[in-house]
């Protein structure tokens, strides 16, 4: 048995659908329990790659390595995966407990051990006493909660989960969210996650992988994918983002249309390249800051008031739009930063990234 | 689905269609093109498979076309088929405008009072199709209800022989196929967003308009599946003629029973049939096309 | 569609279904009539019903319409539902256009055909007429209605939850019996009792192909009524209607408490 760390191997995988490729030529490695995300927006191939995991879909080429043995042959019902179903796929002609015990009898284990382990996993989920309750008259949190319950009592290897909030509030979601979280911790299970919601991606995800129409854009920890995204699309797909275009010249400096712009050391590359600066990386000043920061000078176009956060819109000198996100911490300083006002929008260059594709 | 399994549950139903459907349809024209005799069975020549090659060339040799020819030369069969096309196609023409208001007015009741409604309109077809027609022998005979009331409201003044006549027969086929045409109609009504006659307002149409525009055009696909849903079977309609009808003029259902069971002619009776499928073929080819496209294109 | 129920729609309803239901209703009146005329009312009476039961030849009759119906249906629906599956089931396999056909056919082909060609069949495989053919007939119509019922089913029929079992361990025909089968169930059992109805209510495809000592009720019912209305006949389809009404009724009743617990199940999903 292959020890290292990477539990799933995805290799070269490819599906078709007619003309049509959903993934193309993927490989990935997902590790032994982690908590993974497949994420990207609709279309891009992730439920497609969840399903090819399931054994609902096959593979039109490559391989799928499950602790070094290729299971695309294996048919669905024979794998050591489960998956949650986006729409619970609950069975209603049987109760919460013959829901959940439904995988147990498939594998014929004997009838007090079924009834322990459902036992044991209904109060890991919080449903302890459902057990005689039938599948629809509970609410949808409850069904989820049954859903999840019903593939994990089979200690699968990995845990897949095909966009298991959708269905839920804001609320709701936010806490589920660290149920999951918990519950991945305490058992250990590798679980893979496939969502559109970026945020959600972040908060429960140990790595991420984003895919845009069927390829990898970027495999990495949440902080890094937003701190250090590898291209101009990952950057404007996670969070807010404005973009610079310019040349790299060789003493750490980009020109561009605003003027010379200093960037972080060390960056070996020369050429076209784009400068991706984040909202909470700026600031925002009236009068003329520090020599050793990029400053630009512009006008407030818009306040955008969040509670929290306000996000200013600022017109440059070249007419383009630079997004500065300020906490609102103290009482809003009144008219300096309305709009119309003329400002200053500076920073550090270590807080810009640059992007070379 | 294991490869055997699969193939054994596609095998039975399908093997039992190809003898107890396909098979008969064979045998019938050769039926058709046989002669009859005083013989049990009432026809020559048989298949002898026992005497070999000779058997066969002897059968062939002995088919004949003598049924068609009595088919084509008496005029009473072709006024037959005549008279079973137009009263199909006058009778089908009948059950849309007496059906399309009833499955309107059922679509456009409210939600809840939907299922119900239906239920109503189809629940008459689960009560025996004989009992249905005989229910309107009681009402139309000579000293049946319909004269009674009639002859009560001073609308007529001697009693009015309402059996034995086409109108019965169009009361009886538009009483039992209704269902048939409601059905169909219902369920494509039912489908039409209400914001399209929205729309239509919002653009100017007024009501009646709206509904000629966008209703009707929107509703074919249902009109033509009560069409041939109805029309095909009232083609060869036996029962509803054979009760309510005169005797003077058979509808092709009737001649086709005549011929087998009072005058034990099978070939005549099979060439019958063999026509009214080929005249049929075209409409059911129709149908089954209308049907695959709604059952089987993925939803 | 739905809301303003305009004037026109409420007098198409009701005319509708009082030219649907008249008729019957006249028929179940006269059955207690005490005058064997029609047109004379003379008191409420059990007579006919008496007169039924001491009908030897008509009770027998409806005993074998019993006995075929019951039979006919079993089969029809065992055999129906196989096509049904592999229809859906089976995407494109050869000579799927010829058993599609054939399975759309029968529902628009008149009797008269239908019943000849059995009948010739039978004579041609040197079968004996009686109890065993009329079966065997009244099967092959009635599969054709009940592959459509339960095809339209399995095309609604939302496969995650196979997919669900499936990927619990549960090998793919286990799961079409453990998962699928329980859940459309109320449509086979809705085809079982349109099987049945068909089969009870045949006149001209029994008459074909049935043989001496198997004569069905419709066919009693269609040789007495050729020689005018008889009162007893009344009493008959009164019981009939009854019969059938009752089973609808409670058929449709647990359709619909099956129904509404799924919907709820499903609305329960999205809250």
């Amino acid at each position: 048995m292959d020890k290292s760390a990477a539990l799933l191997r995805i290799e070269n995988v490819r599906k078709q659908f007619g003309p049509l490729t959903a993934v193309d030529s993927l490989s990935l490695e997902i590790n032994r329990g982690e908590f993974f995300a497949l994420l990207g927006p609709s279309g891009c191939g992730k439920t497609t790659l969840l399903r090819m995991l399931a054994g609902f879909e096959s593979p039109t080429t490559g391989r799928i390595l499950l602790d070094g043995t290729d299971i695309v042959a294996v048919p669905p019902h024979r794998r050591p995966i489960n998956m949650m179903f986006q729409n619970y796929a609950l069975f209603p002609h049987l109760t919460v407990e013959g829901n959940v015990a439904f995988g147990l009898r498939q594998e014929r284990l004997s009838r007090a051990e079924i009834a322990a382990r459902v036992e044991e996993m209904l109060a890991l989920v919080r449903l302890k006493g459902f057990n005689r309750r039938r599948v629809d008259q509970l609410s949808g949190g409850q069904q989820q909660r049954v859903a999840l319950a019903r593939s994990l009592v089979k200690r699968p290897r990995v845990l897949l989960l095909d966009e298991p909030l959708a269905a839920l509030d804001k609320k709701l979601r936010a806490e589920t969210q660290f149920e999951l979280m918990e519950l991945q911790r305490k058992l250990g299970t590798t679980f893979v996650i496939v969502t559109h919601d970026q945020e959600e991606a972040m908060i429960v995800a140990d790595r991420i992988a984003v895919m845009d129409r069927g390829r990898l854009m970027q495999v990495a920890a949440p902080n890094d994918i937003y701190e250090r995204p590898s291209s101009r699309w990952v950057a404007e797909f996670i969070g807010e983002v404005t973009l610079i275009e310019g040349a790299l010249r060789a003493d750490g400096i980009l020109d561009s249309a605003l003027g010379p712009l200093r960037v972080p050391e060390n960056i070996a590359a020369r050429g076209k390249a784009w400068l991706a600066l984040r909202p909470e990386k700026l600031r925002l000043s009236a009068t003329r800051p520090e020599e050793n920061l990029n400053a630009l000078p512009g006008t407030v176009f818009e306040v955008g008031y969040r509670g929290g956060v306000s996000i200013y819109k600022v017109r440059l000198a070249d007419q383009s739009l630079v997004k500065v996100a300020l906490s609102n911490s103290g009482p809003t300083e009144g008219q300096e930063m309305s709009i119309g006002a003329k400002l200053w929008v500076a920073w550090p260059k270590e807080n810009g990234v640059v992007l070379t594709q | 689905m294991g490869l055997w399994n699969r193939r054994l549950v596609l095998f039975v139903p399908y093997a039992w269609l190809l003898l107890f459907f396909l098979a008969p349809f064979v045998i019938v024209v050769k039926i058709s093109l046989s002669q009859t005799a005083i013989a049990q069975p009432p026809y020559v020549p048989i298949l002898d498979l026992s005497a070999g090659w000779r058997g066969l060339t002897t059968f062939f040799s002995a088919l004949s076309f003598d049924a068609y020819r009595l088919l084509a030369s008496d005029a009473i069969y072709l006024f037959s088929y005549l008279k079973s096309l137009t009263v199909a196609a006058i009778s089908t023409v009948i059950l849309v405008l007496v059906g399309y208001p009833i499955a309107y007015g059922v679509a456009r009741s409210p939600r809840h009072w939907q299922p119900p409604l239906i239920m109503a309109i189809v629940l008459p077809f689960w009560t025996s199709f004989l009992i249905r027609v005989y229910a309107w022998i009681n009402i139309l005979q000579r000293d049946g209800l319909l004269n009674d009331i009639l002859l009560r409201l001073h609308i007529i003044a001697t009693p009015q022989a309402w059996l034995a006549s086409d109108t019965a027969i169009y009361i009886g086929i538009v009483y039992s196929y209704l269902p048939f045409m409601v059905l169909p109609l219902y369920a494509t009504l039912e489908k039409i967003d209400i914001a399209l006659l929205e729309a239509a307002a919002d653009l100017g149409c007024t009501p009646l308009r709206a509904f000629w525009m966008v209703t009707v055009p929107l509703s074919l696909p249902g009109i033509a599946a009560g069409v041939l849903l109805c029309f095909i079977p009232i083609v060869g309609e036996f029962v509803i003629p054979d009760l309510l009808g005169s005797s003077e003029s058979l509808m092709i259902g009737q001649t086709l029973w005549t011929e087998f069971f009072a005058n034990r002619d099978w070939p005549v009776a099979s060439a019958i049939a063999v026509t009214l499928l080929a005249i049929l073929v075209a409409p059911i080819m129709v149908y089954e096309r209308l049907q695959r496209r709604h059952l089987e294109t993925p939803k | 569609m739905r809301r303003n129920v305009s004037v026109f729609n409420l007098i198409s309803i009701v005319l509708g279904l009082a030219f649907l239901y008249l008729p019957i209703a006249i028929l179940v009146i006269y059955s207690f009539n005490a005058s064997r005329l029609v047109t004379v009312w003379s008191g409420w009476s059990l007579a006919w019903y008496r007169e039924l039961l001491s009908d030897e030849a008509m009770i027998a009759a409806a005993w074998t319409s019993l006995r075929v119906a019951a039979l006919s249906a079993t089969a029809a629906t065992v055999l129906g539902t196989l096509a049904a599956i592999a229809l859906t089931r089976f995407g494109r396999f050869r000579g799927r256009v010829v058993f599609s056909g054939m399975i759309y056919a029968p529902l628009v082909m008149p009797e008269v055909i239908t019943g000849l060609s059995l009948l010739l069949l039978f004579v041609a495989l040197n079968l004996d007429r009686g109890f065993w053919t009329v079966v065997l007939a009244h099967t092959t119509l009635a599969m054709c209605f009940v592959t459509v019922i339960v095809q339209s089913r399995l095309l609604d029929f939302d496969r995650s939850v196979e997919e669900a079992a499936m990927d619990l361990g549960c090998p793919p025909f286990k799961t079409f019996v453990i998962v699928t089968l329980p859940l459309i169930l109320p449509a086979i059992a809705a085809s079982w009792m349109l099987a049945f109805s068909l089969s009870l209510d045949d006149l001209v495809i029994a008459s074909f192909t049935t043989g001496p000592g198997a004569t069905t009720l419709p066919m009693r019912i269609y040789s007495e009524v050729r020689l005018g209305v008889k009162p007893e006949i009344n009493a008959v389809c009164t019981i009939m209607i009854a019969v059938v009404a009752l089973g609808t009724i409670t058929a449709s009743l647990m359709a619909k408490r099956g129904a509404r617990r799924r919907e709820r199940g499903a609305l329960g999903a999205q809250v």
